[in-house]
């Protein structure tokens, strides 16, 4: 059947090895400071993608915005088996709140054509917003199923999903085109493919800066993939004042780290007064609200 | 009257039934609305749901625009969304508030993006106060405090130029007011406007289990072993756990003793989870148990042994009974300032 399937993708900072000084001035994430990982959900996506396209047949095309070093989570996509990925960066892209970083996700997402799934992890680790996905959804005027748990069912018009909630789950079905957020329960990623790792480490990027053009395609028709193709504002077709900062109704107006004390344990004693401080203390630290 | 002081809250049912998070959030809307002087409002949607619609007014919700159509009986996104940005559009409030839940972190986001409106997620506090951008003041916005980075800072967002501004919370965050019976609420019948056409998601099976546990998104998690099994322990460990917004969780064997269900169980084998604060109540320390939640940022150990190895982990240590120093800090909670 040949389902043709799309997966965004995020570098993020390792969130656990973070500190206060990884903000720049204007309050946005200095990126270029952090150690930068795969965003965890969004490889369980991918292996998502790549499960249908064994079972049925298909295309998986990865599509990352961030800044040129973001080609990193890209060459693992293909070291996965991915057949395409696309890296939307610009410096007019910085400082992109959700609402940007959608519009310019769906603006690449229409630059590559027609697609019948999108598949986005949940949330990234960095922001834990889950806004992108059913933000691209909604300006793609498509329907989205989100929080999946497993995909139970898929055939060449539909696609049935098991959606995890509160209280328990539904088993929801929709037909394509749609947009699934995929949680992490759903299923083990797979490593990279040492085979692939040897044809892919060294490619290279394909730098557009003009308008989109026709034969940026025509790699699809290749058995393996030449470049990396890198999209900017024009490539993309996008509006410039709606990406970024400009396009971003969200504004930091103050970041505060969270102090951390040393490691050293402190012994509390078992009185009302003791316990007290401790409570106090946790609340003033903000680790308990 | 300025509809933009008004403050507005989406409605989220579970089985013909408010959620919590609503009514937390009328709360934390009646603070914010009588500091810019508007009231709370809110949008529903759903089927045969007029009579529930009344505790909203013992909340402190004036108005709600209440969408009622069969095919609103179950939660799907497209239909939702719409009804929300044409409930938004007609009414204009300033502020609108949705539960960081799985409805919520799917509706709001999508209404979002149709109204280019900010949205942030999961806050954890809401303030008036005014913000500055170049030469122009903007009075009465919504401060918007969230963690940020895995909680290795804490910011405050704010979106002055796009009305409305917009915030998800997670359910426990906002306090609760006392309901007030004697306060009414005015149900304002809207008409659904939807299409066949809108109706993209086909529900075929609703599945209600017993309340999972999610470990893994929890910023607190009091956690139980085998010095905590007695019921009344294990009572007061899940009052403190609700009580800070956090889940109950526990050591292997409380698991293998049938005590409590793997959903609990944090550890090598179980699950490992990083929230702020990790209380490890009557658990001894075994580098299994240890490995699955050694990276919380903070931990207290509460043990009767002062030589369990769980005291070499802990941030803090007390030395004592699980359901005596339990007692003592439920209590320092409720009475904090």
């Amino acid at each position: 059947m040949g389902l043709r399937m799309i997966v965004t993708v995020k570098q993020v900072p390792d969130t656990h090895n973070v500190s206060g000084d990884a903000m720049k001035e204007d309050g946005t994430v200095n990126r270029a400071a952090l150690p930068t990982i795969f965003n965890p959900e969004d490889l369980n996506a991918l292996e998502e993608a790549l499960k249908i396209k064994e079972t049925t047949g298909g295309t998986v095309t990865c599509i990352s915005m961030g800044p040129p070093n973001a080609v990193d989570v890209l060459k693992e996509c293909l070291y996965r088996g991915a057949d395409d990925v696309i890296l939307v960066s610009d410096r007019r892209f910085a400082g992109a709140d959700t609402l940007a970083t959608s519009y310019a996700l769906k603006c690449a997402i229409e630059q590559v054509g027609k697609y019948d799934l999108i598949l986005c992890g949940r949330q990234a680790i960095d922001g834990d917003t889950a806004q992108v996905g059913p933000q691209i959804a909604e300006k793609l005027n498509i329907n989205q199923l989100t929080c999946i748990s497993a995909v139970t069912a898929i055939d060449e018009q539909s696609i049935t999903a098991k959606r995890s909630v509160e209280d328990g789950y539904e088993i929801v079905k929709s037909r394509f085109p749609v947009l699934l957020t995929i949680t992490a329960t759903t299923n083990e990623p797979r490593t990279a493919n040492a085979k692939k790792v040897m044809t892919y480490k060294n490619i290279g990027k394909e730098i557009c800066n003009t308008s989109y053009d026709e034969s940026y395609m025509a790699a699809e028709a290749c058995a393996v993939l030449n470049h990396v193709k890198e999209w900017n504002v024009e490539a993309i077709a996008a509006d410039p004042i709606q990406c970024g900062l400009s396009g971003s109704p969200t504004k930091v107006k103050k970041i505060q780290s969270v102090v951390l004390a040393g490691c050293e344990s402190k012994q509390v004693t078992n009185t009302d007064a003791g316990v007290t401080d401790l409570i106090h203390e946790l609340i003033k630290e903000n680790i308990i609200g | 009257m300025d509809s933009k002081k008004n403050v507005m809250v989406f409605i989220e049912t579970r089985n013909a039934k408010i959620a919590e998070v609503s009514l937390e959030l009328l709360s934390a809307a009646g603070r914010l609305a009588q500091e810019l002087g508007g009231s709370v409002e809110a949008i529903a949607l759903g089927h045969n749901l007029a009579d529930e619609m009344k505790i909203l007014g013992h909340y402190g919700c004036r108005r709600v625009y209440y969408t009622d159509d069969e095919r609103l009986t179950h939660f799907t996104s497209i239909p939702y969304a719409k009804t929300v940005v044409k409930m938004i559009q007609q009414y204009q409030p300033g502020i609108v508030l949705f539960g960081a839940t799985t409805m919520g972190r799917d509706v709001a986001p999508r209404v979002a993006s149709a109204l280019k409106c900010g949205l942030t997620a999961d806050c954890t506090d809401l303030q008036i106060g005014e913000h500055k951008i170049k030469d122009v003041t903007y009075k009465n916005t919504l401060m918007q405090i969230r963690p940020a980075f895995g909680g290795n800072i804490v910011a405050t967002i704010v979106s002055p130029e796009s009305v409305p501004s917009m915030a998800t919370v997670r359910e426990g965050v906002m306090k609760m007011i006392a309901p007030d019976s004697s306060k009414t609420v005015e149900i304002i019948p809207e008409a659904c406007r939807l299409d066949d056409d809108d109706f993209l998601t086909e529900v075929l099976e609703v599945i209600r289990e017993e309340k999972q546990v999610n470990l893994k998104a929890a910023q607190v998690i009091v956690s139980a072993g085998m010095g905590a099994i007695d019921p009344e322990a294990l009572a007061l460990a899940k009052d403190l756990a609700k009580l800070l917004g956090g889940e109950l969780g526990c050591s292997r064997p409380v698991v293998d003793s049938g005590v409590l269900d793997k959903d609990h169980q944090v550890g090598q084998t179980g699950i490992t989870v990083r929230p702020n604060l990790y209380i490890a109540c009557g658990i001894s320390g075994q580098i299994q148990h240890r490995a699955g939640m050694s990276e919380a940022k903070r931990i207290i150990a509460i043990n009767k042994d002062p030589l369990a190895p769980i005291f070499g982990l802990a941030h803090y240590g007390i030395v004592g009974d699980v359901k005596d120093v339990l007692g003592k800090m439920i209590k320092a909670y409720k009475t904090k300032s």
